[in-house]
């Protein structure tokens, strides 16, 4: 049946058809929908995972137990994942191993533009990158094939655009492989020296032996230009949605060779290639990867000289940078239309009801210094509030606090907090804490527990109760945790009591020992959460103070020189109602 | 035919999602290769969302370029002017006028443009606006805005109503669905 799939689905389909039966993820845009939609099936056993380590460890344990397995992630979470897979590497499969790695080039939703595939080239583990859904689907069933022939974890990587596209994919049945036995065998799978040591050459073999199949494989493939095309013949070597955008800006007047697996690269495919053009253009977005191993074959390539490392490539991109060279003509911008006002930009803002905006305007009013994490709450940064120093990557705001405080003294203990999701804690603030708890820094850690994973789109996380099909599970007890690695000051506060959140941070911050606050409210955005009445202003009482404006709400305007509410996005929470020094912000009735 | 290119665009969480994906059952049904590319994340919250649909015999991009769209498909006022130089010099914006101010403008550092239609059909382009919030309140939910659109978008499609009708069948969940088809209506006859 002919369907229209987002690539994410689509690679959940290719779980499914190649009867994948363990799932084990944590979310990271643009790779979550794939264990999001895997879930649906319930022929395939899915989880969340508290960080992208345990994770893909847990799709190893499934694998040496004889099924099909899958991990999930951003390119990020590879980083916190490379561990495991490096190793992996060595000991091979039992089950299939497929690996979902998702780049975001254009960082539309990440802190870095990495490019996962160089991590492929240090593990040794090969890489599939398809091109469109269709292609994802049939390479996720081709990667649980090889993974078992080759006894390698695969890794097929996504895009965003290939990730966030729908495009046309045709389904078929699932196949389970029979499930093979486990068999007790340290020397594959103990990696100890005197084993990993007898692993290692097996590891280059492998890698050579793919290389060949890569040489012939239809996963690469060469697509001559059209007959009729006379003049410079331009050869263009490409993969993943960056083949979409040649085709689209080129059509069939140039030859293409589109690699479909990108570790590892073939040889003889690619000089056979390039012996048969007369220039030859490596387009690859991020890392100029595959022009380097041209570049080391002796083969005289265009590429990062003429094209971006940084960002996403386009199809104008390509006719800008590269007519000059396939048509020998420049490409000019064609004309467009536009309206000669400054457009105000429209960041992304913590939405109305955020219970982050209480806690975060607290911060701002003490001037604290704000060591920050992953997450919506990284929004805190953005203007009015500008509550935040520091974000670099998961669970850094706990460790780099203590880091800080022992470097700074009581100065910056005085005035400095970490700030961490819930999920984020999980995932890897546990460790940072640990650290404060056993080298005693004065540090005051805030948990913003939200309930939920909010920026990737609402997942459950071991402290919500529930699991991946929100049923009950298991809960871990944040306070209880706090208390257990030693730390004597655990307080929760409510985001939306300014009062309480000021007297918790002024006094964790004065006190001489490691705190924790836990701020804790529902995520406004979740079904379940009962909101209050929307505000509203009465005009009569407002002066046009602007305290208001200062929390950022977007439900809140200045409209002729005085406050006012779209209560069609007010949900009631009262922060403004206690900012505002003349009661101008009153209860709308009900609406039922 | 050459390849078609549709942009939606508007604030997030204002229902684009369903818009594409109504428009992307209606032209896979019509029988032809479809992309549709959505952006999902950070930029959600609040931000400004853009959904590309691009339709023909063979679609090869997820992607639409500065001058390439055919219809811009808007939300808000403000994203219909962002996104204009994305169209091709003769297309056409269908857009609803209601404003939607972003942080900038709340917080009182940039102005929201005056008279954009007037300045956004002084450029050339043909601008079709609408008051969708109206229609889809009147229709029985402030939350059909985008079906109101998609209405209205069916007057540059040459696509039979009966397409539309069918595609809506197959999206729109059941209890909402005589409300939507009203919707539909009054954007259509708008």
């Amino acid at each position: 049946m002919k369907e229209l799939m987002l690539g994410n689905k689509a690679f959940a389909r290719g779980l499914y058809e190649a009867g994948c039966s363990f799932v084990s993820s944590y979310p990271g845009t643009p790779s979550t929908e794939v264990t999001e939609e895997a879930v649906k099936y319930d022929e395939i056993y899915c989880e969340w995972a508290p960080n992208e380590k345990v994770a893909m460890e847990a799709a190893f344990g499934a694998s040496l137990a004889g099924v099909r397995s899958y991990c999930g992630m951003k390119h990020v979470g590879l980083n916190v994942a490379a561990d495991p897979l490096y190793t992996m590497s060595y000991t091979g499969v039992n089950g299939g191993i497929v690996i979902c790695v998702a780049d975001d080039a254009g960082m539309h939703s990440s802190q870095n533009e990495q490019d996962s595939r160089h991590h492929a080239i240090a593990s040794k583990v090969p890489m599939l990158e398809p091109s469109d859904s269709a292609e994802t689907l049939s390479f996720v069933k081709l990667a649980y094939d090889l993974s078992e022939e080759y006894d390698t974890p695969v890794i097929v990587k996504m895009c965003t655009r290939v990730a966030h596209s729908q495009s046309v994919v045709e389904t078929s049945d699932r196949v389970v492989p029979a499930r093979k036995t486990y068999e007790k065998n340290i020397p594959k799978n103990v990696m100890m020296p005197g084993n990993a040591i007898k692993r290692h050459p097996f590891v280059e073999e492998r890698t050579e032996k793919l290389r060949k199949l890569a040489e012939t494989a239809s996963f690469n493939r060469v697509e001559w230009r059209d007959a009729s095309c006379t003049g410079k013949h331009v050869g263009i070597i490409t993969c993943s949605t960056t083949y979409q955008y040649v085709r689209e800006a080129f059509g069939n007047t140039v030859s293409v060779c589109k690699l479909g697996m990108v570790n590892p690269l073939p040889v003889d495919l690619i000089k056979d290639f390039a012996s048969k053009v007369d220039v030859v253009i490596v387009a690859e977005e991020l890392d100029p990867i595959i022009e380097n191993h041209c570049k080391a074959l002796g083969i005289n390539v265009t590429g990062k000289d003429v094209l971006p490392i940084c960002g996403e490539f386009s199809q104008n991109l390509l006719k800008k940078l590269l007519s000059p060279i396939v048509t020998g003509q420049e490409f000019n911008d064609t004309d467009v239309n536009a309206v000669a006002d400054e457009i105000p930009g429209r960041p992304p803002v913590m939405c109305a009801g955020c219970p982050h905006r209480g806690l975060f305007y607290t911060l701002s009013k003490n001037k604290c210094t704000v060591l920050g994490d992953i997450g919506c709450y990284t929004l805190g940064a953005v203007a009015p509030l500008s509550a935040m120093d520091m974000t670099l990557c998961m669970g850094a705001s706990v460790s780099a606090i203590h880091g800080f405080n022992k470097a700074g003294g009581g100065e910056n203990e005085g005035k400095t907090v970490a700030v961490i999701g819930d999920s984020t804690f999980m995932h890897s603030g546990m460790t940072g804490l640990a650290n404060i708890a056993y080298n005693q820094s004065d540090s005051t850690v805030i948990i913003l527990d939200n309930s939920i994973t909010g920026m990737t789109g609402h997942q459950q996380n071991p402290t919500t109760g529930l699991n991946i099909k929100g049923d009950p599970a298991g809960k871990i007890d944040l306070e209880a945790l706090c208390r257990s690695m030693g730390f004597e000051r655990v307080r929760v506060v409510d985001p939306y009591d300014l009062k309480a959140c000021d007297a918790a941070i002024k006094e964790e911050l004065a006190v001489k020992a490691p705190s924790v606050i836990i701020s804790r409210r529902p995520c406004a955005l979740l079904k379940n959460v009962k909101h209050n009445p929307p505000l509203h202003v009465n005009r009569d009482k407002c002066v046009g103070c602007k305290s208001c404006m200062k929390i950022g709400c977007p439900a809140i305007s200045m409209k002729d020189g005085k406050a006012h509410i779209d209560n069609t996005l007010c949900v009631g929470c009262g922060i403004c109602e206690q900012l505002c020094p003349v009661g101008a912000f009153e209860s709308c009735q009900k609406e039922d | 035919m050459s390849t078609k290119n549709v942009m939606i665009v508007g604030v997030g969480g204002q229902g684009s999602l369903l818009a594409s994906k109504l428009l992307g059952r209606l032209l896979l049904d019509a029988g032809y290769d479809v992309k549709v590319s959505e952006v999902h994340g950070m930029s959600q919250r609040g931000g400004s969302v853009v959904t590309y649909v691009r339709y023909g015999e063979h679609v090869y991009s997820p992607v639409i370029d500065k001058g390439e769209a055919d219809v811009i498909v808007s939300f808000e006022l403000l994203e219909a002017a962002r996104w204009l130089p994305f169209l091709k010099k003769d297309g056409t914006v269908v857009t609803n006028i209601q404003q939607i101010d972003p942080m900038p403008v709340i917080t009182g550092a940039k102005q929201y443009p005056e008279e954009l239609v007037e300045k956004m059909k002084a450029t050339g382009a043909k601008v079709d606006a609408l008051d969708c919030l109206a229609l889809a309140e009147e229709a029985g939910s402030s939350k059909a805005v985008n079906i109101v659109l998609m209405g209205r978008l069916s007057h540059y499609f040459d696509i039979p109503e009966e397409a539309w009708q069918k595609a809506m069948e197959a999206i729109v969940p059941a209890k909402f669905l005589e409300m939507n088809k009203k919707a539909f209506e009054l954007g259509k006859n708008a």
